[in-house]
């Protein structure tokens, strides 16, 4: 099973250490298994526990920015349910490609 | 076997006391005009590389930074040419580069002809600055406590924090205790850690240092709406700023920062330091910076550093000149994919092959076979790419101190 590293036991989230589709075994500060709520890629982050609208997203034990929305267990966090607490352009980029959004090229 | 943090290999004196791993000629355009004439003479010449600085109005920025480059450790002579148009004086750089202790030379190309007769002058004044520079350098015993190594990252993704920057901090964390000193700039991607650098600090002054570096980075970024995060990061699996600093971060390693350094500026003395490369407030505001990642490696190298780490999670395909680039990747998927470009797989850590421990010797030995003549894997191949920008820093005190010195 594809492992999901958790760095600080304060974390909320788990970096993939390979793509997976269906679930997970939580390494380093935490074990055990957890469902994936959708596929989630290497280096991406899975939720390891329900996070509330506003609230903080936590890893490497320190605030990576807010929830923009209710986050559940086993969901992938990314561009479109976390925010940045100092880049205005944060939430303006493409959730797949990562690309902003707010540039015009007419 | 001996220990790779205790190997020693011959290295080169400079006049300074400084030592250099590499002895190179650099040509040096001191305007966009002179820059092909400048790339024509260095071309199919061994041990000649080119740096060159764009604008026709000068920068006093930019002349430190180009005189800091000239007087490297790894370089051992100067050739210096200009239009003569221009404002930034190619006789002027010769000077300071001859007053190091090193041979120099310099010349308009509008009083030596052309294009054709320029670039012949120009071969025969390297040939015969590299004969001497083979000729008379001193060749010294050298070792781990005489290296000065820059990390810089690119192209970061999701392994960047967790395996990349961790395995160059341990490595730091082993040249420091064997005397030697580092380097790490990309204060702006530090946003958001305020506590955790200032708990880094070596003593208050230090503290003092990062806690100004740090307020002015908050500032710039928040003033030009930049901030040190790009699609390839998103698509790499990092989703904000504050994350993406945190595994920077992790490329200083644990050991006490000594204090903030500016480009240009050498550490006075051993240890873990960062530099600031943000721009301070001037008439032009800040103007903008950070543009990519080879200015970065050109401040790392600005600082002294004889070898720089690029983290690379995504992959790149850039080099330096003066200084050989090593690129590390905690990415395996990427190291594979990559091969040619990339040194270093530090994914085998995540994959649990080794422990960053074992990962931070076996980067250490392959630094040491750098620093003794092997060719980085962008070095190999041709990679020399430079950037000297418009900025405005105030004049670093250079007044504090020198290692040299202490």
């Amino acid at each position: 099973m594809t492992a999901a590293f958790r760095i600080h036991a304060a974390d909320n989230v788990a970096t993939l250490l390979g793509d997976a589709e269906d679930g997970v075994e939580v390494r380093g500060e935490g074990g055990g298994t957890l469902v994936l709520l959708e596929p989630v890629a290497l280096g991406h982050k899975v939720a390891l526990a329900d996070i509330g609208s506003g609230a903080p997203v936590v890893k490497f034990g320190i605030i990576i920015g807010t929830a923009s929305r209710p986050i559940r267990a086993g969901e992938w966090v990314h561009l479109h349910n976390l925010a940045s607490s100092f880049d205005e352009r944060s939430g303006g980029f493409d959730v797949t490609t990562g690309v902003a959004k707010d540039m015009r090229y007419d | 076997m001996t220990e790779p943090f205790d190997r020693q290999w011959t290295g080169y004196l400079r006049p300074d006391g400084r030592k250099g791993v590499r002895n190179l000629v650099l040509v040096i355009y001191t305007v966009q005009c002179a820059a092909f004439v400048a790339h024509a003479i260095a071309a199919g010449e061994e041990d000649v590389q080119v740096i060159g600085f764009p604008g026709c109005y000068d920068n006093q920025y930019a002349i430190r930074l180009v005189l800091s480059l000239a007087r490297h450790p790894n370089v051992g002579a100067v050739l210096s040419v200009g239009l003569g148009c221009e404002y930034t004086q190619p006789a002027r750089i010769a000077e300071a580069v001859e007053k190091s202790g090193r041979p120099s030379a310099s010349f308009f190309i509008q009083d030596a002809g052309g294009t054709r007769s320029s670039t012949e002058k120009g071969k025969a004044i390297v040939a015969d600055l590299r004969d001497r520079i083979r000729a008379e350098t001193p060749r010294v015993p050298m070792g781990f406590r005489d290296l000065t190594l820059g990390a810089e990252c690119g192209g970061s993704d999701g392994t960047s924090g967790l395996a990349g920057n961790p395995a160059v901090g341990r490595l730091f964390d082993r040249v420091i205790d064997a005397g030697g000193t580092a380097i790490c700039e990309e204060i702006v991607e530090m946003i958001g850690l305020r506590d955790v650098i200032l708990g880094r600090a070596a003593d208050d002054r230090a503290r003092g240092e990062l806690e100004a570096a740090y307020a002015k980075a908050e500032r710039y970024c928040r003033d030009v709406r930049q901030y040190s995060v790009s699609p390839g990061n998103f698509a790499g699996g990092l989703t904000t700023i504050e994350e993406k600093s945190m595994g920077a971060f992790a490329k200083s390693g644990s050991r006490p920062i000594q204090g903030v350094i500016r480009v240009g500026e050498q550490p006075p003395w051993p240890g873990m330091w960062v530099m600031d490369s943000v721009p301070d407030e001037h008439f032009m505001q800040f103007g903008y910076t950070n543009p990519n990642d080879t200015e970065g490696i050109m401040d790392l190298i600005s600082g002294g550093s004889q070898i720089v780490l690029f983290i690379t999670g995504r992959g790149s395909v850039i080099g330096s000149p003066v200084a050989p680039l090593v690129k590390v990747t905690g990415n395996s998927r990427t190291y594979n994919r990559m091969i040619e470009d990339m040194d270093f797989d530090a994914g085998r850590v995540l994959a649990g092959e080794m422990t960053l421990d074992q990962c931070a010797s076996e980067l250490g030995a392959m630094v040491a076979d750098i620093a003794e003549g092997m060719p980085s894997k962008p070095e190999a191949l041709g990679h020399r790419e430079y950037f000297v920008m418009y900025k405005h820093q105030d004049t670093p005190d250079l007044e504090r101190g020198c290692r040299n010195a202490a």
